[in-house]
């Protein structure tokens, strides 16, 4: 029962951090109509760059925070120089030009970094276990469970209550009659822009000393987040959050019980070479479903 | 969008044609026999960026699983070889049929969808397979598995000679485009081309949109599974990457470069990207940022890809 309970809570985590990835993504394609595969760069510099910071800084917290602030910045120029140029391109061009990103990106990455993955160790206050009514959990998992809480909660204020959060939701509901309505559809692009690479950064530095911190890291978490998006519906950041929690829950819940469900029915040999294959395969298996039953995901941001 | 097939059609592949049958001689004659691996590569890729040419270009379903048909073909072939079965003319075209039955349970679920939609769910399935095929222990797993030899040729033709193996691709190569060519300028491709325009219209005209789409997706597919057949004769191995989602998006990136709904888009954007990725990995360790560079230039100068720009120069 432990066990469950335990992985339960990986999956809520591990679903919350995807949240972050997705949110930016919902909303570049959500608003702009535009596919960005370089969304996990972003990521992947985040957690680079927080890694690189923690020594000379000395301090986690600080070097999260940097990394936060360069890789917003860093999206706001990508956005200003690059991106830009491509919303008004099919999304063929669009899937070529920053598949094109993704390869300067890792190969500077690499030329920075070098090719070895990078150990970035935990904060040295949650590197102890936690009791939980009698279960020992990791409590820097719980802190990232908390952060990542605390950023899904603010994410939803700022889009529910805020201008700037209306002019997103007019922005992803219908683009024209938002810009006719007299949003500065540009300036808030790059807004959005911004924060989404600062939501990839806040996953980065917090997954670094749980995954490892290398290159390639953001195309692997890049294709979930696309499958979270479209489950939850294309701009809506309701439909992130509740898609992300869904997969992060399947996908990590489904590598603990699956094979255990399947010993009971089929031979030991057997559960121990489908189990795997079956845990892997389960998220995939949700999105074709959802997409079966529900052609436009969970919470369609588009009427 | 290319308007239908005059362009660039049959003088381009007469074109490459003679270029691609005298290749071999030429790279003999300058000591780089090499190359002729190289080109039977481009060429097998060429017919996989083809096929999903077939969809992409001309039906409009952008279709982001290609690879794992690929991947299909490849593991038949290695399949039947490993229980004993090593003649090409049972092998390949095996590999064809099930990656075109595959095809067609694939489709008949993902083209409910479109658009975006459609992308995912094809990427779904494909990734579906991957872990199916990781899991395979008995085939090898996560680290595939070798072949013993090639598939053996009919008429005595020897298939371990690279040379032999590279006309044997090109034929392959040459008949697949010869029918492509057919089938995009038949009644069927017309049909498809102006369901990719406006499928509402050919539903209501009457034209049975969903069998012809899923025509399309399955005839690509088989192609795709020929393909494969010959990625794994020429590697002389199978591994569940072959399915990877970054296969089907290089093969995705060949389509775009070469031109999207060109006829011979596929072929060369095939060239222009293992080319690129030979030339400068050779170059340098670092050679993904320079390919990185070139790609997004392509984009920006070459918007649909790189056959769209006789046609720009021409007309200024």
């Amino acid at each position: 029962m432990s066990t469950v309970i335990e992985s339960a809570l990986n999956g809520v985590q591990f679903g919350l951090m995807l949240s972050l990835l997705a949110a930016g993504l919902t909303l570049v394609f959500g608003i702009m109509d535009m596919i960005n595969l370089a969304h996990g760069s972003l990521y992947m510099f985040g957690a680079y760059l927080t890694a690189a910071l923690v020594e000379p800084t000395g301090s986690f917290l600080l070097a999260m925070l940097v990394a936060l602030l360069a890789t917003a910045a860093l999206g706001m120029l990508l956005e200003t120089t690059v991106l830009r140029t491509l919303y008004q391109r099919d999304h063929l061009s669009q899937v070529l030009a920053t598949f094109a990103l993704i390869l300067i990106g890792n190969e500077v990455v690499r030329m920075i970094w070098g090719p070895q993955p990078r150990r970035l160790a935990l904060p040295e206050l949650f590197s102890g276990p936690v009791d939980l009514a009698g279960i020992q959990y990791p409590s820097y998992r719980l802190l990232v469970i908390g952060v990542g809480l605390a950023v899904a909660l603010l994410l939803y204020l700022v889009v529910a209550r805020t201008r700037v959060g209306m002019w997103v939701r007019a922005g992803a509901s219908n683009r024209e009659m938002a810009t006719v309505m007299g949003v500065d559809i540009k300036r808030l692009f790059t807004l959005v822009f911004g924060l989404g690479a600062l939501l990839c950064a806040v996953a980065g530095a917090l997954l670094g000393p749980l995954l490892s911190v290398q290159v390639g890291m953001g195309e692997s978490i890049l294709i979930l987040a696309f499958v979270v998006v479209v489950i939850g519906g294309i701009g809506s950041i309701r439909g992130a959050l509740a898609g992300s929690l869904m997969v992060g829950m399947v996908d990590t819940v489904g590598r603990t019980l699956v094979p255990g469900a399947l010993g009971t029915v089929f031979s030991p040999s057997v559960a121990s070479n489908l189990g795997p294959t079956l845990a892997s395969i389960l998220i995939y298996v949700l999105m074709a479903a959802v997409l079966f039953w529900k052609p436009q995901g969970l919470f369609p941001a588009r009427g | 969008m290319a308007p239908l097939d005059q362009i660039l059609g049959r003088r381009t592949g007469a074109v490459l044609l003679a270029l691609a049958l005298a290749f071999p001689l030429g790279a003999d004659w300058l000591g780089q026999g090499f190359y002729v691996d190289l080109a039977a590569r481009i060429m097998i890729f060429a017919l996989a960026a083809s096929s999903l040419n077939l969809v992409m270009g001309f039906g409009g379903m952008v279709c982001f699983g290609h690879a794992a048909f690929l991947g299909i073909g490849a593991y038949t072939v290695a399949i039947l070889m490993d229980a004993g079965v090593d003649a090409a003319w049972i092998a390949w075209p095996a590999a064809t049929a099930v990656a075109a039955l595959a095809a067609w349970l694939i489709g008949v679920v993902s083209l409910r969808t479109r658009g975006v939609y459609f992308i995912m769910i094809t990427l779904a399935f494909a990734q579906m397979l991957y872990y199916v095929f990781v899991s395979l222990n008995a085939y090898g797993g996560d680290d595939g598995m070798p072949l013993a030899a090639r598939s053996a040729l009919p008429f005595g033709l020897d298939a371990s000679s690279d040379l032999t193996f590279y006309y044997v691709v090109l034929a392959i190569l040459a008949g697949a485009m010869w029918l492509m060519q057919r089938l995009v300028n038949a009644r069927f491709g017309r049909a498809l081309q102006a369901i990719r325009e406006n499928e509402t219209r050919m539903e209501a005209i009457g034209y049975p949109v969903f069998r012809i789409k899923l025509a399309a997706f399955v005839i690509a597919g088989g192609a795709a599974g020929l393909a494969g057949a010959l990625v794994a004769n020429q590697a002389g191995m199978v591994s569940p990457g072959l399915m990877y989602w970054t296969q089907s998006g290089s093969l995705m990136i060949m389509v775009i470069l070469g031109g999207v709904g060109y006829l011979y888009g596929g072929v060369v954007g095939a060239a222009l990207l293992l080319v690129a990725e030979e030339y400068l990995s050779g170059l340098t360790l670092y050679w993904q940022l320079p390919l990185g560079i070139l790609l997004l230039a392509a984009v920006l100068y070459a918007r649909n890809g790189a056959l769209s720009l006789p046609a720009r120069w021409r007309h200024g």
